[in-house]
């Protein structure tokens, strides 16, 4: 198994009710309500946490970025994975993702990313994402092109990775007259890509289709299911067989050292659902041309308020269909082994902690996961013969059947 | 008593590899319609009441209710040159008035401008294709279906009377497909074009710019800037009209139309 710490590094000191007023926390709730001073001990804190993640057993730290919006004041995962690059030593570096429509240069995306695969020392696994509805608008990147971007500029990013330079690029949205960076990825052929999801069909079936391990996050475990019937279906038709290696999954799970606690913390996952302070705005989150086609219904009464939202769901629904998982390690530890059962993930992330929870509550909560719950789970992930891509030498991609390995000198 | 029904024919017709869906109705002097970016999935009484003295051929643009979406296209110049191509093609290009609604008025502007002497007149009504100087052509990618189209009218009571209070969902999933095909061609800079007001200088023909006093989705400050910037313009402002004059007071503009279109 790969287990992961996981933060959407909240930003949640600001007026709340400024945020029930205004009816939403995106786009343009104005950043009159960001503290830098707040701000800047939040992201200490948050580094701190990473590390602590790194001391008491997490095998990789997975960072992502939003834009506009408290929910997460990770702006660039770039930024982060750069900071951790040097003051972590041995967990992957997992980047779920850089949003590729949002770069009008992909080429310069490449060379971050080899530069933070390089600092460290070959532990990045850089995921793309498509980027939410409202970053489309909050970057002034045409939303009916979105995904025609996401592929075009994966499919630069990876030449610029694993051919030698220079040369051209002339596709529909990116157009280089030279492609040559000089600093390439210390992996060989290239790091890992990753594809986190939570809707899109189209995205289960693209990573399929590249033979990418797919990372759920956080759906319902009947949802997840399907993912993976629909996943290894296609798998099977592109020539492979699915399995536990190519799914990930990402469970918000609080730990504490009482059942109480953990529910009462883990409250605050609702904390960025629209609970306490509202997150998406229903317009903004679906932009026209950015959803699926096959949704466009659910999403244009969803814009209109016809309809909740498609991701939303109860504290006690999700609690029951374990979206959320909270507890005492010994509660939780069951739980976990049920979604492991069911739904065979190798890579699992762990989103612990949220909205308003004590920088203390959050240590203590990565403590008890590191030091109590995942050996409990790596012993049931080998029992489960659940073995990650690293574990299992999965292949790069469809296109580089060798496992990704840092390059010996020459 | 209300007039007589007008009877509209309709066939799809090939151009530039889309199915252009044509509408036309009416005898009389030619003239071009342009709809709306929200679209126009049937003739309106706007249409109408100018089918009853001229020969309209009312398109739906590329990518727009029933034309197919062309998905080449990435600006309001290629939505002009497609017109200019099937207007060349039938060959009606003579005699013939643009009459462009907002979207269309600027799908018109950019055709005047590709054939500065071609057209007998051209009306813009409340047309996008301008960058304001003060003010803000209102951005629909931050508006609801609804919200977008009711800011459109000066007096919403008009929009409840065209679409219902709360319009179908069915109604509602055409102006998403045709806000997606706006954005695939307008998305940025949004809703004009920089190099516009340089060209417009150059159009030899007769320009009627017709405005809603209340119009809240492009400012009153655009038809002035059209009026000026055309060498042979007028403004007309119509009250108790917002953005969608032709819908909500379909008669006054018609009659204002008309009565340009057969002035000497």
């Amino acid at each position: 198994m790969h287990l992961m710490y996981f933060t959407e590094q909240p930003m949640s000191a600001y007026d709340e009710k400024a945020g029930l007023d205004f009816g939403a926390t995106a786009l343009m709730f104005s950043n009159r309500h960001f503290d830098p001073v707040a701000g800047s001990r939040l992201y200490n804190e948050y580094l701190e946490h990473y590390r602590l993640a790194e001391e008491v057993g997490f095998d990789g730290i997975m960072l992502n970025e939003h834009h506009n919006a408290p929910f997460c004041m990770q702006a660039k995962c770039n930024v982060f994975a750069s900071i951790l690059a040097a003051t972590t030593k041995r967990v992957k570096l997992v980047l779920l993702g850089n949003p590729l429509p949002l770069a009008d240069n992909p080429v310069r995306l490449a060379e971050e990313l080899a530069m933070i695969d390089m600092v460290s020392r070959g532990r990045l696994v850089s995921g793309f994402v498509r980027g939410g509805g409202q970053e489309q608008l909050a970057a002034g990147v045409n939303p009916a092109y979105n995904r025609e971007r996401f592929e075009e500029a994966h499919g630069l990013i990876i030449k610029a990775w694993t051919q030698t330079g220079p040369f051209r690029w002339e596709g529909a949205h990116y157009q280089h007259r030279v492609v040559n960076p000089w600093a390439v990825p210390l992996q060989t052929p290239h790091p890992r890509v990753w594809i986190p999801g939570v809707l899109s069909k189209e995205t289960i079936i693209w990573a399929a289709k590249q033979r990418y391990p797919y990372i759920a996050l956080s759906t319902e475990i009947q949802a997840t299911k399907k993912i993976w019937e629909l996943y290894d279906k296609v798998a099977q038709e592109t020539g492979y067989a699915g399995g536990p290696e190519y799914r990930g999954y990402l469970q918000r799970c609080h730990v504490a050292e009482t059942e109480e606690k953990a529910m009462a913390n883990a409250k605050q996952f609702m904390w960025m659902q629209g609970e306490f302070t509202g997150l998406a705005h229903p317009v903004w989150s679906s932009p026209s041309g950015y959803f699926s086609p096959s949704y466009r219904t659910a999403f244009v009464e969803y814009a209109v308020g016809r309809r909740s939202n498609p991701r939303g769901a109860s504290f006690g629904d999700q609690i029951q269909n374990q979206q959320i998982v909270a507890g005492t390690p010994k509660t939780v530890i069951p739980k976990l082994r049920r979604l492991l059962e069911e739904t065979r993930p190798s890579i699992m992330g762990f989103w612990a902690s949220d909205g308003f929870v004590s920088n203390e509550d959050t240590k203590t909560c990565i403590r008890l996961l590191g030091q109590e719950v995942l050996p409990a789970l790596r012993d049931i992930g080998k029992e489960l013969g659940l073995w990650s891509p690293f574990e299992a030498n999965a292949p790069t991609s469809i296109h580089f059947s060798e496992p990704a390995r840092p390059k010996e000198p020459r | 008593m209300s007039p007589p029904p007008v009877a509209w024919r309709t066939e799809t017709v090939p151009v530039a590899g889309i199915g252009l869906h044509l509408a036309h109705a009416g005898s009389g002097p030619s003239v071009l319609v342009l709809h709306h970016d929200i679209g126009r999935p049937e003739p309106s009484p706007f249409d109408d009441a100018i089918a009853r003295a001229c020969s309209v051929l009312a398109p739906s643009h590329p990518g727009y209710d029933r034309s197919s979406r062309p998905d080449w296209m990435r600006s309001v110049r290629d939505v002009a040159v497609v017109y200019q191509w099937l207007l060349g093609e039938r060959d009606l290009t003579r005699d013939l008035t643009l009459v462009g609604l907002g979207f269309g008025g600027w799908i018109a502007a950019e055709m005047a401008t590709m054939a500065p002497r071609a057209f007998e007149r051209l009306v813009l009504v409340g047309a996008m294709g301008i960058k304001p100087e003060r003010g803000e052509i209102a951005d629909q990618a931050l508006l609801s279906y609804i919200d977008y189209v009711r800011r459109g009218f000066a007096d919403t009571r008009a929009f409840d009377r065209l679409f219902g209070a709360e319009p179908p969902t069915s109604v509602l999933e055409q102006w998403d497909l045709n806000r997606e095909m706006t954005f695939r061609i307008a998305w940025k800079p949004y809703m004009y074009n920089p190099t516009l007001p340089y060209l417009l200088g150059g159009v030899a023909t007769p320009a009627l710019i017709v405005w809603g006093r209340d119009d809240r989705i492009v400012p009153l400050e655009c038809g002035e800037r059209y009026a000026k910037t055309l060498p042979h313009a007028r403004l007309e402002i119509v009250d108790g009209a917002g953005h969608f004059v032709d819908m909500e007071q379909p008669d006054e503009l018609a009659r204002l139309v008309t009565r340009f279109i057969t002035e000497g």
